[in-house]
C-alpha cells in the first residue's frame, strides 16, 4: 500500500451525500471576528501562526451573515448581552456557539458580586461548547473546535424529521 | 508655593471655611460644597497657581449610616509643578430624595465631562449644569448606582437574570 506511487488518476472515494456535506462544513468552520475581554487575546493568538486555526480551515469573518460560529471570548455585560443577541440572530444557520473561558461559561470571577456580567451566555443564547479555562490556553480552544466538528459529524444535515423520528424508535 | 501657602491664598479668597487636613502622605483641603465651582475656578485661573490639569476627581460613598459623600479632586499645576488635593463633603440622599448635587467643573477642564458622568453612573451624585450628564458605562436604563454601599442589583434586565444560579 504505501509503496504505491500516487498519481491522482483513477481515485475513487465512495461517501454519502451527509457524510461529505458533513465533512465540507466542519472542514471550513468560519467564526464571527469579534472578542470581548482577555480571552480575546488568547483567541487570536489562536488565529495566530503559532498555533494556526486556518490549517483547521478555520478563519474570522468580518460579518455575522457569513459566519458558521460565534466564539463569545471574554466577559458578557449586560449591555453587550443586546448586542451579542442580535450578532447570533444575524447569523444564517446552521450555527453554533463556542462560550470560551469562564465569564462567558459562567460569570467566572464576577459571578458573586459582578452587578454588570451576564452569569453564563447561555442566558441570552444556546452554547453548543464550552470551553473552560481564565482564559484557556489556545489548545483549549482547538480543542472546542475540535469537539465542534465531531457534534456537526454526527448531524443529519438532509435527513427528512420524520425520518430520524423513526429511527428513534427502533432499538439498535 | 507650598500648601499652606495655597490654603492660605484661599482662605484670603473665600473666608475661613477653607479647613485642611494634613496629617496623611498627602495634605488635602476641605472646602465646602457650593463654592467648588468658584474655588476650582480661582485655582484654574490665579496666575500664581494655574492649576491647568486635572487628574481626577473620585467619589465617596460613606454609606447611610454617616449619610455623607464625598467628591475629591486631584489637580496639578504643570508651569509651576505643584499637586493639590481638595476634598468636599455633602450629605447623602435618602431613596426618597434626589440626588446630592454638586456644581460641575467641566466648564473649567474638559476632562471633568467624563470623570462626572462617571461618578454620576456609579455613584448617584448629580452635576449641576454638566452639559450631558448620562450614564457613562452602565447601559442607560440601568436601575440605581453600584458603587453605593447599600446597592441592590435589579433582579433581571431586559429578561435576563441578573443574579447567579436562580434559572
Amino acid at each position: 500500500m504505501s509503496e504505491r506511487i500516487k498519481t491522482g488518476d483513477g481515485g475513487i472515494i465512495l461517501t454519502n451525500a451527509e457524510d461529505l456535506m458533513n465533512w465540507a462544513r466542519l472542514s471550513s468552520l468560519w467564526p464571527m471576528g469579534f472578542g470581548l475581554a482577555c480571552c480575546a487575546i488568547e483567541m487570536m493568538a489562536t488565529y495566530a501562526s503559532h498555533y494556526d486555526l486556518e490549517r483547521f480551515g478555520i478563519m474570522p469573518r468580518p460579518s455575522p451573515r457569513q459566519s458558521d460560529v460565534m466564539i463569545v471570548a471574554g466577559t458578557v455585560t449586560f449591555k453587550m448581552a443586546d448586542r451579542i443577541r442580535r450578532l447570533y440572530e444575524q447569523m444564517p444557520e446552521p450555527r453554533y456557539v463556542i462560550s470560551m473561558g469562564s465569564c462567558s461559561n459562567c460569570g467566572g470571577p464576577y459571578w458573586e458580586h459582578g452587578y454588570h456580567v451576564v452569569k453564563g451566555v447561555n442566558r441570552i443564547i444556546p452554547v453548543d461548547i464550552y470551553v473552560p479555562g481564565c482564559p484557556p490556553r489556545p489548545e483549549a480552544l482547538i480543542g472546542g473546535f475540535m469537539k465542534l466538528q465531531e457534534k456537526i459529524r454526527g448531524e443529519h444535515p438532509l435527513a427528512p424529521e420524520l425520518f430520524l423520528e423513526m429511527e428513534k424508535g427502533i432499538p439498535a | 508655593m507650598t500648601f499652606q501657602e495655597i490654603k492660605q491664598l484661599l482662605i484670603l479668597e473665600f473666608g475661613e471655611e477653607i479647613e485642611s487636613e494634613e496629617k496623611g502622605l498627602q495634605p488635602y483641603l476641605i472646602v465646602p460644597v457650593g463654592k467648588i465651582s468658584e474655588i476650582c475656578q480661582f485655582l484654574f485661573e490665579d496666575k500664581r497657581l494655574y492649576f491647568d490639569y486635572l487628574a481626577c476627581i473620585t467619589a465617596i460613598d460613606n454609606g447611610p449610616g454617616i449619610a455623607t459623600m464625598e467628591l475629591i479632586y486631584n489637580m496639578t499645576s504643570i508651569p509651576y509643578g505643584l499637586d493639590l488635593m481638595i476634598k468636599t463633603i455633602f450629605p447623602r440622599n435618602t431613596p426618597d430624595q434626589p440626588l446630592p448635587s454638586v456644581a460641575t467643573v467641566s466648564h473649567i477642564w474638559k476632562t471633568a465631562d467624563w470623570h462626572e458622568r462617571e461618578a454620576f453612573d456609579l455613584m448617584g451624585i448629580h452635576f449641576e449644569n454638566h452639559p450631558d450628564l448620562r450614564r457613562i458605562l452602565l447601559p442607560e436604563d440601568w436601575e440605581g448606582h453600584p458603587l453605593r454601599r447599600d446597592y441592590h442589583a435589579q433582579e433581571k434586565y431586559h429578561g435576563i437574570n441578573v443574579r447567579y444560579g436562580n434559572d
